[in-house]
């Protein structure tokens, strides 16, 4: 099975609206830290949780580049297919 | 716009600590110690119950006038690097020590405990590798990873299957995979499940490095850690260090049977680009050292302590962590309560860290407590009976 950018967004967005701290309001164009209030090690520990669903490990020099739910998505998309 | 105007969020949460004349917590002055247990705070005798001095070694009066000595005989400092014109006879003879002690065969002697993982990490995992940290790893092996260029993965905390399941997802990638746990894990005082991290690193051809800050001279038949108690020591590559915790002084170091170790003092930024520990702090090692040899007393004392503390707490209707440890900390929900129960403590003559997040696992404040071999059963009654006395006072005393 191959996931798309948008499939794995729509999971990323299920997965944090799992959590009741986290805006109701949020897409794939949502920022991470500024728009959910995480801090680096929440942003951490979300991408965890991820990372467990996916099948995939997003390593931490990755993150830096990652401001939105779509660039993280767009990341583990990119990193599936390199696997 | 200030240059420090990015701080401001910083500002308004230090800010909050202190709101309503609390203390900055990050600004304690202990004033002179009186003892290894005893210091005096705000004029006050204070009991230590934050110190991470597990053994009471930094008031030893042999590593004291081991010290002396060497200052008078070779000064007070190197004014050098280790790879220029710092590595003095001392410093060998250290290096040596530490190999006999551990049972290794090479041994890298860094300025402070946190250099000894910025240095051995950055230096070890390069720009192919993988460094594969526990999530709850201290900053010095997160910096660490920053410092190199490796590619870095988080497992679950103290979870080596979680940890076996990364490492399979890179099966087949070129590059070291290079594992660093912790013994004693510094803000909850749990320890590591070395045998299972060591299997999975035999499976898996991983090569392990373990910080055992918090461990050595607290664990293992001859106080060499975690790995010693649980008898995987050949399985560790890499034992990481620090002297300023059950020796007392201050200083790392790095031991290892591979010999490329060596190669890592060219390397080594962290080593390589800052002054040598001063002859006084590595001939006072050397004699604490000794003690924590030829005393194994003070690990039983210790580990009766942790267990008086760990229990007590829980007896006053407090949550901790999972296991009695050197370490033993109080967990909280809100930073509020924390903070007025830390004031609450030093009012009433206890200091203990307070540790708030992120610098702490799931988001909760903790008072943490490190416990000493020193203390008295009298001085650990006396700890617990001021924390069950705030406790009450703030209401959070859940079950007693």
């Amino acid at each position: 099975m191959s996931e798309t950018v948008a499939s794995v967004s729509a999971l990323i967005v299920k997965t944090l609206l799992a959590n009741p701290k986290v805006p109701r309001d949020i897409n794939g164009s949502s920022k991470i830290v500024e728009d959910l209030a995480f801090d680096s090690l929440a942003v951490m520990n979300f991408v965890m949780e991820i990372e467990d669903t996916l099948d995939v490990s997003v390593p931490l020099d990755r993150l830096a580049d990652i401001r939105t739910i779509d660039d993280l998505a767009a990341c583990i998309v990119s990193l599936k297919q390199a696997s | 716009m200030s240059i420090f105007s990015k701080y401001e969020g910083l500002a308004s949460a230090l800010a909050a600590v202190t709101a309503g004349g609390g203390r900055n917590p990050f600004n304690v002055v202990i004033e002179k110690p009186i003892s290894s247990t005893v210091g005096l705070i705000e004029g006050r005798e204070t009991l230590l119950f934050g110190t991470n001095n597990y053994l009471g070694l930094s008031q030893s009066p042999a590593a004291i006038d081991a010290a002396v000595k060497a200052a008078r005989a070779y000064g007070v400092g190197t004014t050098g690097s280790r790879i220029a014109n710092g590595t003095q006879g001392l410093h060998r003879q250290l290096e040596e020590r530490l190999c006999a002690f551990f049972r290794r065969q090479h041994c890298m002697v860094f300025s402070t405990g946190y250099q000894a993982n910025l240095g051995t990490i950055s230096a070890l995992a390069g720009k192919d590798d993988y460094l594969l940290l526990d999530a709850d790893s201290h900053a010095s092996i997160y910096d660490g990873s920053r410092l190199g260029h490796a590619q870095v993965i988080r497992f679950r905390h103290n979870d080596a299957d979680d940890l076996h399941k990364r490492l399979r997802r890179l099966d087949g990638t070129p590059g070291a995979k290079l594992v660093v746990v912790e013994g004693i894990y510094s803000m909850m005082g749990d320890v590591v499940p070395m045998a299972e991290f060591a299997a999975v690193k035999r499976e898996t051809g991983a090569w392990l490095l373990a910080d055992e800050a918090h461990s050595v001279g607290v664990m293992g038949e001859h106080g060499r850690g975690v790995a010693e108690a649980d008898g995987v020591e050949a399985d560790v590559d890499f034992v990481v260090g620090t002297f300023s915790k059950s020796l007392g002084t201050v200083g790392g170091y790095c031991v290892s049977n591979h010999a490329g170790l060596d190669l890592i003092r060219l390397c080594s930024r962290p080593y390589m680009f800052t002054a040598s520990l001063p002859p006084e702090v590595i001939a006072a090692t050397m004699a604490a050292l000794d003690e924590l040899e030829n005393r194994p007393e003070l690990r039983v004392r210790l580990m009766d302590n942790a267990r008086r503390l760990h229990a007590g707490l829980q007896a006053a209707g407090l949550r901790t962590g999972p296991q009695a440890s050197p370490v033993v900390s109080v967990i909280l929900d809100e930073v509020p309560t924390a903070v007025a129960f830390w004031n609450r403590l030093l009012d009433l003559g206890v200091y203990v860290n307070l540790s708030l997040p992120p610098a702490t696992p799931d988001q909760h404040p903790l008072l943490r407590t490190s416990v000493m071999a020193t203390h008295t059963p009298e001085q650990i009654d006396r700890a617990v009976e001021i924390f069950a006395t705030v406790a009450g006072e703030m209401g959070i005393n859940r079950a007693a």
